[in-house]
């Protein structure tokens, strides 16, 4: 197991040029091409503000503008359920590779994540931009943290789309069964509601096992309010959670490893 | 000589996925108790104790029926897949010509394909600038290298993945009947390249069904059949062994096909309005007052023995038994032989050749022997009849009977005259 982990850093070519392939070939053929990047957050950020304050107006002050307060927790959310999905068909999709030629299979769904984390970072001048415009300047001191919790991210994702790919070469239900659960798991997260309301605080263990009840508070605590960052143990806890994750749902996409190539 | 790739006493199983495999989450946590149950019924045995080495710098082939373990034995040695038990060491960079072009990409260009499919066959970035111009020129697609691939014809596809592959330069390739991937132009490009790979001491293994390939390009082959070593050895040889055995397979299939249609003609059929008009319509069937039965037809090898598969030029006979309700003296027997596209090759009867007619009573028998079968390599069908001077049928038996007629010449045509060359002194062979 080790010496495949080491490989994975050999293979760091690889998977840099198969996540240019996957970011070139999304947008190949189309007009807009990259500016989609762009444009998909912005159109989602449109149709959320327009809901949230003259339809559905929540008024909950200190989140104001309401849109934007979401935003902060939609966008990494989409990075972690697009990458999820997208992992768990990606050696079914990459079936060629494994069945015919010499290949490491851990690349494809760590590819997924990583393409997606791109599409994140595009993302992200969107969100700022309206940040700026509603003048929530983030603490530059907070700031730091963001990468912080970016990396954590990052783990905690790679970690279950490791395992989702494997489990989904055996059992392809799992594609169903994620999307729903992935619904769940967005309402269940801090994201479209601010978690210091009254009526979520009374479901606190609730939301205090859900990991990424921490990653979205931890976001939301950077970008859209002012002052330190109080969440950072809960924040550094799930990192040190998320590296344990890792390295066992590598164990058991290493463990089924020899079967991909008979069972894709 | 060290060896390149060694195989020792390999077995691979596969789990086969039936209808009561799980394929299911829900079923696996429903079934998990009887899923050891399950396990030894569902188990295939793709190689079954299967031992070989391949020496340093030797070009191996491996031929065998389909489904006969080869592809199972190359993904071994690929490293694809693991063995069920036993060992596979293989020294080297290995290349795999398996399915070309697995990995790329449809939508971007075949140069970025090249570099994507370059990396994952192991070499750097570098190394695939240094021979790009190489794998494009090798691929014969300099015009269209940055359009797309999924507007490449699939030969262009194919081309462009081999080039890769084959400009990975490995220690060790192998090979997956893969020659068949480009014109005849590009094929002999392959087979200079390989060559060349020969020349350098490097290691090809191959898999092919072109036994002719075999016999001209490997130092060594290898028979599997049923996932088992039949033989190993001088090419020569083995192919010929290997020949052997499927003659022996067609010959049971051709018995086999030969018993189903002449079952199926005992049925009585309508009579064709006029049989001796349509004589050149390809339809199977018997027919006929039964007068006088075919009780049996045998097609007889050189040997006197009954077979199925003949050699050009060896002797066959057709021996006709035959069983008279009652004595009869206008009796004509008739032997037409077809090729697979349904043409007469040849057609004759007793009265034809100007025989007078027959007289016979209770069990006879007739038989026509070619002393030479003059014919070209393909499957043939066999009409015999026995029948009234002016073409009434007794008993008429219509492309009932297979036989196979096989040639190591690939020469054409519907029959092979027999023929000599000769030339003034002017003409030299080398």
């Amino acid at each position: 197991m080790l010496s495949n982990l080491q490989s994975l850093i050999r293979h760091r070519g690889l998977i840099s040029s198969l996540v240019a392939r996957e970011l070139k070939a999304r947008y190949r053929g189309s007009v807009f091409g990259f500016l989609w990047s762009f444009i998909n957050p912005l159109l989602l950020l449109i149709i959320y503000s327009f809901v949230f304050t003259k339809i559905l107006p929540n008024n909950t002050p200190g989140v104001q503008p309401f849109a934007v307060f979401m935003f902060c927790g939609i966008l990494p959310w989409n990075w972690f359920a697009t990458s999820l999905s997208d992992a768990a068909g990606s050696l079914l999709a990459g079936g060629n590779l494994i069945k015919k030629v010499l290949f490491p299979a851990e690349v494809l769904p760590i590819v997924s994540v990583l393409a997606n984390m791109v599409h994140f970072f595009l993302g992200l001048p969107i969100l700022i931009a309206f940040l700026l415009v509603s003048r929530h300047y983030p603490d530059p001191s907070d700031l730091i943290w963001f990468p912080v919790a970016v990396i954590v991210q990052l783990i905690f994702s790679t970690a279950l789309a490791l395992m989702l790919a494997a489990l989904t070469v055996h059992f392809r239900d799992i594609r169903d069964i994620l999307a729903n659960v992935l619904m769940l798991w967005f309402f269940a997260t801090p994201i479209i509601y601010p978690w210091f309301q009254p009526n979520v605080q009374q479901f606190r263990w609730l939301f205090n096992i859900n990991p990424f009840t921490h990653l979205a508070v931890s976001y939301q605590e950077i970008l859209f309010f002012n002052g330190p960052l109080g969440h950072w143990k809960w924040l550094l806890a799930l990192g040190v959670f998320s590296i344990a994750l890792f390295l066992a749902c590598y164990w058991l996409f290493d463990r089924l490893r020899d079967s991909f190539a008979e069972a894709v | 000589m060290t060896a390149a790739i060694e195989l020792v006493d390999v077995t691979k199983v596969y789990r086969r996925y039936s209808g009561r495999q799980f394929a299911t989450l829900k079923s696996a946590l429903l079934q998990r108790s009887i899923l050891r149950d399950l396990r030894p019924s569902e188990t295939f045995p793709a190689l079954t104790g299967v031992s070989f080495t391949v020496p340093k710098g030797t070009t191996y082939g491996v031929i065998g029926r389909n489904g006969s373990g080869k592809s199972s034995a190359l993904k071994l040695v690929a490293g694809i897949t693991k063995p069920t038990s036993g060992r596979v060491n293989v020294e080297g960079r290995i290349s795999a010509l398996i399915e070309l072009g697995a990995g790329f990409h449809p939508e971007i260009s075949g140069r970025e394909n090249v570099f994507i499919n370059g990396i994952m066959l192991g070499l750097s970035k570098r190394e695939i600038q240094e021979r790009f111009d190489e794998i494009v020129d090798f691929a014969e697609l300099r015009e269209f290298i940055d359009a797309p691939v999924k507007t490449y014809s699939s030969g262009m596809y194919m081309r462009l993945g081999f080039a890769v592959a084959i400009h990975v330069d490995p220690d060790v390739l192998l090979v997956d009947e893969v020659l068949a991937v480009g014109d005849e132009g590009f094929t002999h490009k392959c087979l200079d390249k390989f060559s060349e790979f020969r020349r350098r001491g490097k290691t090809i293994l191959l898999v092919t069904h072109s036994l002719n390939l075999v016999e001209r390009f490997c130092d060594e082959a290898l028979w599997l059949d049923a996932g088992r070593v039949q033989a190993v050895g001088d090419p020569k040889r083995v192919v010929g062994a290997y020949l052997t055995a499927v003659e022996t397979g067609e010959e049971q299939l051709l018995a086999q096909t030969t018993a189903r249609a002449v079952e199926d003609a005992t049925a009585p059929i309508e009579r064709p309005a006029d049989p001796t008009s349509n004589m050149f319509s390809a339809t199977e069937g018997r027919w006929g007052s039964r007068e006088i039965e075919i009780t049996d037809v045998t097609l007889v090898d050189g040997n006197g023995q009954p077979a199925h598969v003949f050699h050009t030029g060896e002797p066959l006979a057709i021996r006709l038994r035959l069983r008279a309700q009652q004595p009869n003296d206008d009796c004509v027997f008739g032997v037409g032989l077809f090729n697979a596209e349904g043409v007469c090759c040849y057609g004759t009867n007793t009265f034809i050749e100007e025989m007078p007619p027959a007289s016979l009573s209770g069990e006879a028998e007739a038989t026509f022997t070619i002393a030479a079968l003059d014919m070209v390599e393909g499957t043939y069908k066999l009409d015999v009849a026995v029948h009234k001077r002016d073409g009434y049928p007794y008993d008429y038996h219509r492309l009932l009977y297979t036989f196979r007629v096989k040639s190591r010449t690939h020469d054409v045509g519907i029959y092979r005259p027999h023929h000599t060359w000769s030339f003034s002194p002017t003409v030299r062979f080398k």
